[in-house]
C-alpha cells in the first residue's frame, strides 16, 4: 500500500504538528498554576504571615508561623533518619553492590520509591503513633524519611559511581585502607552531589501532605515537643483549601506561594551547588 | 547499564585484600577497621530490605483483623462501607480509584508520548533543553497544591464549559451524562493526568533516547519521512519502555491522595457517569483515618492500604523489568 509522496509528506506535518501541540497542551496547566499561585497568593504575605499565629474564622491577620517551623521541624527529623540510611546505603550500592544482594537491594529501592505515600504514614502509625499513644512529630518525620531513603540511595549510587576510578586506585596504591579510601576520598568527591541530592530530597518531603496527615496531624499552636501532634505548610493548605471561608481560601494559597518558594529554593541552592561542584 | 567502573574495582579491591568475602584468601591484610566499614555498609544496604520488610508487617500486622473479619472477598466486592456497624466494603473506593487511574491515562497518554517524541525526535536540542526544566518542575509541585488548583480552577472550568460541552456532544454515552457538578471522577482524572504526565514523559524519553541512531538512519535513508522512521523503527524498539513508564505513571495515580481528594467529590457511591461524585482508595484513608472509630476500622483502612500497596507494588516491579529489559535493546522483550 503505496501512498503518494504527498500524502506521506502531510502525515508527517500534520504528526509533527500534533507532537508539538501536545508540548503546549503540557505547559497550560503549569502556567495556569505558577500564575495563580503567585498572584493570589501575594496579596495575603506580610511579615505577620511568615510569623504569627493561624487567625480563626473570620479574622484579620494571623498567618502560618507554627507551620513554617513545623514542616522544618518534622523534614529535620525525617533527614536525621533518613539521610544516613539512605546515603549509607548508596555508597553500599556503588563500593559493594555488585552481588545479587546488591541487585535486590537496588530493586527494592527502585520498587520502594513507586509506594504511595499515604501507605507510608499508615506505617509511621503503626510504628510510632500506636506506641505512643500520641499523634507527633517524630511519626510525621518517620514517615517522611521512609520516602527519603529509596530515592536518596539510588541518587547516591550514582553519584558515587562517578568518582573516577583512578582516584581510588590511586588512593588505594598509596597504601590507604579502604574504608579510608571510601570516606576521605570517594565520599569526600561526591560530597558536592550527595548535598544536592539530599537537598532535592528534603524539597520533596517538605511538599508531601498525605503521610501527615495522620502521624503528626496539625497544631494550631507552636510546638518543639517532638511527641506532640505539630502543624505543618501542607496540611494547613490542605484545611484552609477544603474549608468553606473565603478569608481560609485566601490563606491557602498563600501558604502554597510560601511552600513553592521554600521548594524552589531548596532544589535552586541544590543545583547552583552541583553546578559549582562539577564545573 | 552498568557502571564501566565496576570492572577494575573486582581486581583491585582482591588485591587490596577484600575484607568482606576472601579473609582466608588473604588473612594478613585484613584489618578491623576495614572489616567494621563494610559491615556498616552492608547493615545499611539492608536497611533498605528492612524498610521494605517494615512496611509489609505493618500493613499486615493493622489490616489483617479486619481483613479476616469480613472476608477478603466481601471486602472487596461489597459496597456498604459503614464502620459504625463494622461493615467494610471497598468496592465503591476501588472502582473510583480505577476510574480516575484510566481518565487520567487517557488523556496523558497520547500528550505525554507526543511530548516524548517530539523532544526525543523532532524539536531542535535547545528547544529540548529549554523545556525539560518546566517538566521537571511539574512534576516538583506538591500534590496538595494540585489540589488547591484543581478545586477553585478545573473544578469551575469542567462545571461551567467542559462538562456542558461533553453532554451536547457525547450525552448519548452514559459516561457523560447527569448534572454537571464539577467534583467527581472526571474532575480527578483531568488532574491526575497532569500529575502523571511528567513521569510518563521523562521516562519515555529515557528509553528513547536508547534507541540506537542507526535504526533511525536507515528508515530515512530508505526513504522514511521522520514519522514513517519514528513509527517503524524507533517505535517498535522503545515499546516495551513506553509500556513500563505507562504502568509507572499509573501507578502513581492509583497511589495519589491529597489532589484525588479534593476533587473527587467523596461520595463513597459506584456510578457509571463521570460527572458524578465517587470516592478513591488513598481519599477514603486520608478523610476517615485520623478519626477511624475504633481499631477494626483503623484496620479496614489500614486493609485498603495493603491492598494499594500490592497492587502499586506489582505494576512497579512489572514496569521496572519492562523499562530495564528495553534499556538493553528489544530483541530479548519480543522473543
Amino acid at each position: 500500500m503505496m501512498r503518494s509522496v504527498r500524502g506521506r509528506r502531510a502525515v508527517n506535518r500534520a504528526m509533527t504538528a500534533l507532537c508539538g501541540l501536545a508540548l503546549l497542551i503540557a505547559l497550560v496547566p503549569l502556567a495556569s498554576l505558577l500564575w495563580l499561585v503567585v498572584s493570589r497568593g501575594l496579596a495575603g504575605l506580610s511579615f505577620d504571615f511568615f510569623t504569627a499565629l493561624p487567625a480563626p474564622v473570620g479574622e484579620q491577620g494571623g498567618g502560618v508561623g507554627n507551620a513554617i517551623a513545623g514542616t522544618l521541624y518534622i523534614v529535620g527529623i525525617a533527614c536525621l533518619i533518613g539521610v544516613p540510611l539512605g546515603v549509607g546505603a548508596g555508597v553500599y550500592l556503588a563500593e559493594r553492590g555488585e552481588s545479587r544482594l546488591g541487585d535486590a537491594i537496588r530493586f527494592t529501592a527502585e520498587v520502594l520509591s513507586g509506594v504511595p505515600s499515604i501507605v507510608v504514614g499508615i506505617v509511621a502509625y503503626g510504628l510510632v503513633v500506636l506506641p505512643m499513644r500520641s499523634f507527633s512529630a517524630i511519626a510525621g518525620g518517620v514517615a517522611l524519611s521512609v520516602l527519603m531513603v529509596p530515592t536518596l540511595a539510588r541518587s547516591t549510587e550514582e553519584l558515587v559511581r562517578l568518582v573516577p576510578q583512578s582516584l581510588r586506585e590511586a588512593s588505594l596504591a598509596l597504601g590507604v585502607s579502604q574504608w579510608r579510601t571510601s570516606l576521605k576520598v570517594v565520599l569526600r568527591t561526591a560530597l558536592g552531589g550527595i548535598v544536592t541530592a539530599i537537598l532535592l530530597a528534603v524539597a520533596r518531603a517538605a511538599g508531601e501532605t498525605a503521610p501527615l496527615l495522620f502521624t503528626s496531624l496539625n497544631n494550631q499552636y507552636w510546638n518543639w515537643r517532638a511527641g506532640e501532634p505539630t502543624a505543618s505548610l501542607t496540611v494547613q493548605i490542605f484545611n484552609y483549601a477544603v474549608a468553606p471561608y473565603k478569608d481560609w481560601h485566601d490563606k491557602a494559597w498563600s501558604a502554597a506561594l510560601v511552600l513553592l518558594l521554600l521548594i524552589g529554593t531548596l532544589s535552586l541552592a541544590g543545583r547552583l551547588l552541583s553546578r559549582n561542584r562539577f564545573r | 547499564m552498568e557502571s564501566p567502573s565496576s570492572l577494575p574495582a573486582s581486581d583491585l579491591t582482591l588485591a587490596a585484600g577484600e575484607p568482606g568475602r576472601a579473609p582466608e584468601a588473604a588473612p594478613a591484610r585484613v584489618n578491623l577497621p576495614d572489616r567494621a566499614w563494610a559491615v556498616l555498609l552492608t547493615a545499611l544496604g539492608l536497611g533498605v530490605l528492612l524498610v521494605a520488610a517494615v512496611i509489609v508487617g505493618e500493613l499486615w500486622r493493622i489490616g489483617a483483623p479486619a481483613i479476616s473479619h469480613t472476608g477478603l472477598k466481601d471486602f472487596v466486592t461489597r459496597s456498604t462501607w459503614d464502620p459504625t456497624r463494622d461493615i467494610f466494603g471497598a468496592a465503591p473506593y476501588i472502582y473510583g480509584t480505577l476510574v480516575t487511574s484510566a481518565v487520567a491515562l487517557v488523556i496523558a497518554l497520547p500528550i505525554s508520548i507526543g511530548l516524548a517524541l517530539f523532544l526525543t525526535e523532532m524539536a531542535p536540542p535547545s528547544v529540548r533543553s529549554v523545556v525539560t526544566f518546566p517538566i521537571a518542575l511539574l512534576a516538583g509541585i506538591p500534590s496538595v497544591v494540585y489540589g488547591l488548583w484543581g478545586l477553585f480552577v478545573l473544578v469551575p472550568v469542567l462545571r461551567n464549559r467542559a462538562e456542558p460541552f461533553l453532554q451536547r456532544t457525547l450525552g448519548f454515552l452514559p459516561l457523560f451524562q447527569g448534572a454537571p457538578i464539577g467534583l467527581g471522577y472526571l474532575a480527578a482524572g483531568v488532574i491526575l493526568a497532569i500529575m502523571i504526565l511528567p513521569t510518563i514523559t521523562s521516562i519515555s524519553i529515557e528509553v528513547l533516547q536508547t534507541v540506537p541512531g542507526s535504526l533511525r538512519e536507515a528508515a530515512l535513508a530508505l526513504g522514511a519521512t521522520r514519522w514513517e522512521a519514528i513509527r517503524l523503527a524507533v517505535v517498535p524498539y522503545a515499546r516495551a519502555g513506553i509500556v513500563g513508564a505507562t504502568m509507572l505513571g499509573l501507578g502513581r495515580a492509583l497511589g495519589e491522595t491529597m489532589a484525588v481528594t479534593m476533587l473527587i467529590g467523596n461520595s463513597p457511591t459506584i456510578r457509571a457517569s463521570l460527572f458524578a461524585p465517587g470516592y478513591s482508595l488513598p481519599a477514603v484513608i486520608a478523610n476517615e483515618f485520623a478519626e477511624a472509630t475504633g481499631a477494626l476500622h483503623t484496620g479496614a483502612l489500614a486493609a485498603l492500604g495493603l491492598l494499594l500497596f500490592a497492587v502499586t507494588v506489582l505494576l512497579n516491579v512489572v514496569a521496572r523489568l519492562l523499562v530495564r529489559l528495553s534499556r538493553r535493546g528489544p530483541a530479548r522483550v519480543r522473543a
